[in-house]
């Protein structure tokens, strides 16, 4: 199992330093001066220079690129250039946005895809079966900046329950915090909770399909332990990678959802990052959202690991 | 039952995509007004007989709008899914037909785009250009390389230890021949799932790079741009945001049902 983990560690350790080094390579396709670029054609030339200074860009390339990197390893993102602060603290701060959001979505998509996913495969050879499959395919089909714009529309304009579009900050009033997030997390979770769904019903059908559960029932085991035990506990294998990649997508998705609802999360973070040509900025929010995505991958793989003994020797 | 699922799967998403294509077909030739065109005297309207589907905030005809949008949603569909099924089968057959060094290299920058999902590789490319469809299409193209890689590969890995393989190779089929002729027919079919599985992805990707001002520049009727659009007018009228997220729906619901049909036509055991 250690060479198992160590092994699968440096694999992500390399694909994160392939990612730093495409991330850091965009900046250098950028035609012409970036200094330039950033500060528009009218920039005094010691202000040109000022920036080309910041920016390292006397440097050769791979000595800007080595310092950079060793930089992101002590937490050091750079600077910002249009809020003139670390780039690290502004990403850490809209982190409490983006982050509650990609969790709550996740939970959401569970509490919805686990039970109806199981309750299908049951069900399997009833009516139930193709409905929820095909509510399945109709809700990943739902785009989720579209049902979040549907949500406002019914839950904030007419029934007035949730606000629309405004985020209360943590420090204020937490509760306030968390019934902004609620329309978002639902936007964000239900597309997901499709996807999981019927991944879920999937796997559960292909592990209760197998001689062990047979044997389970025929020494005598409940139905309910047949399957909490024997099934379930199988088919979590292949529902736990589903989540890692699900968890991935519902970060990513959160980029689009907050610009539905006007969330102050890392997502608007970035979309402003372009709008100013805030490169160090944009450069660190890309490898964050890279980097939890490999992350996410290793950790599917290591519970892989731990739930599955025989990938462990592959 | 399990049969006429299947082939409604098949039909059902064939139809829906066919109507899609129909609608973009249709607005080369006739469209019921100028997509483009501004009518003060119609803003907002609801469906009526003059329109349809009902206006926008310009009062522009939404119909008309969506059929436009209709065009580039395919277009850049077929461009993005095409570049990801080219490059990604022709690196992942070859990745998997070597195995080696060029596996192990080819695999670890597969690996590395899984972590730049269409969005992202936008942010990154919006870095350097001004964002426009080509952005948008090359984002979404080289976001789906990895996945056609992947099934590719691993097509060619079980395929290449057949016998008729070896059967070919003592023939003196070269390498090239051996993949053009031998191999790579046998993994056809997998790849024309995910063609269209990725399609409807793409849908989705293109749409919400252009409601995040990341694709189709805002002049162009695309469906994402209508969105964006309508979300400042939502408590004055839900049409200008319904329909276009309609089109949407209808269409990543044809191509991910015709991409299921097609793995149950196929691929029977891969159910």
């Amino acid at each position: 199992m250690a060479t198992f983990i160590i092994r699968r560690f440096f694999s992500a350790l390399v694909s994160i330093l392939l990612a730093t080094l495409l991330v850091f390579s965009a900046l250098l396709a950028i035609p012409g001066d970036p200094a330039e670029i950033i500060l528009g054609l009218n920039a005094s030339p010691q202000a040109l220079a000022a920036l080309r200074e910041q920016l390292g860009l006397d440097t050769p390339a791979p000595q800007r690129y080595l310092n950079w990197l060793s930089g992101i390893t002590t937490g050091d993102f750079g600077e910002s250039l249009n809020y003139q602060k670390p780039v690290a603290g502004l990403i850490l701060n809209r982190l409490k946005v983006s982050v509650p959001l990609a969790l709550g979505g996740a939970l959401l998509a569970c509490a919805i895809a686990l039970p109806l996913g199981i309750f299908a495969a049951l069900k399997r050879g009833s009516i139930l079966d193709p409905l929820i499959i095909s509510f399945s395919q109709v809700g990943a089909a739902i785009p989720s900046f579209w049902l979040g714009l549907m949500l406002i529309l019914v839950f904030a304009v007419h029934l007035r329950w949730f606000p629309a579009g405004s985020f209360i900050p943590w420090e204020r009033d937490y509760l306030g915090s968390i019934r902004s997030l609620i329309l978002p997390t639902f936007a964000l979770g239900l597309g997901q909770a499709a996807v999981i769904t019927r991944m879920t019903r999937a796997a559960m059908l292909d592990v209760l399909g197998q001689d062990f559960i047979r044997t389970a029932r025929a020494k005598g085991l409940t139905e309910k332990k047949t399957i909490l035990h024997h099934g379930l506990r199988n088919a979590l294998v292949t529902i736990i990678t589903v989540l890692g990649l699900s968890l991935s997508n519902l970060f990513i998705g959160s980029i689009i959802i907050e610009q539905v609802f006007s969330l102050p999360g890392l997502g608007r973070l970035a979309l402003t990052a372009i709008g100013t040509r805030d490169f160090p900025l944009l450069q660190g929010e890309i490898l964050v959202y890279a980097g939890t995505i490999v992350l996410l991958g290793f950790l599917v793989d290591i519970s892989y690991g731990f739930l599955n003994p025989r990938i462990r020797y592959r | 039952m399990a049969n006429f699922r299947k082939r409604f799967n098949l039909l059902a998403g064939t139809f829906l995509i066919m109507v899609v294509a129909m609608g973009a077909i249709l607005s080369f030739f006739w469209l019921p007004y100028d997509p483009k065109v501004l009518n003060f005297g119609a803003q907002l309207s609801g469906p009526t007989g003059s329109h349809p589907l009902g206006t926008d905030q310009f009062g522009r005809d939404l119909f008309s709008r969506v059929l436009v949008g209709a065009r580039g949603t395919l277009y850049v569909g077929f461009i993005s899914v095409g570049i990801a099924l080219t490059i990604g089968s022709i690196f992942g057959a070859i990745a998997g037909y070597l195995g080696g060094l060029f596996d192990e290299i080819l695999m670890r920058i597969v690996d590395v785009l899984y972590a730049f999902p269409a969005i992202l590789m936008a942010l990154l490319l919006a870095a350097i250009y001004q964002p426009n469809t080509l952005t948008a299409m090359t984002a979404i193209g080289i976001a789906t390389v990895p996945i056609f890689a992947r099934i590719t590969r691993s097509s060619v890995l079980v395929i290449k230890e057949q016998d008729f393989v070896e059967a070919g190779r003592a023939l003196g089929a070269g390498h090239t021949r051996l993949l053009a002729r031998h191999i790579i027919p046998g993994a056809v079919s997998p790849i024309v799932v995910q063609a269209s599985l990725s399609f409807a992805v793409a849908v989705l990707a293109e749409a919400a790079l252009s409601f995040l001002g990341l694709g189709t520049p805002p002049d162009v009727p695309s469906w994402g741009n209508m969105l964006r659009e309508a979300q400042g007018f939502l408590t004055m009228s839900p049409y200008p945001a319904l329909v276009p997220g309609l089109a949407i729906m209808i269409t990543v619901l044809g191509w991910s049902l015709l991409g299921d049909g097609l793995r149950d036509l196929l691929d029977p055991r891969g159910n």
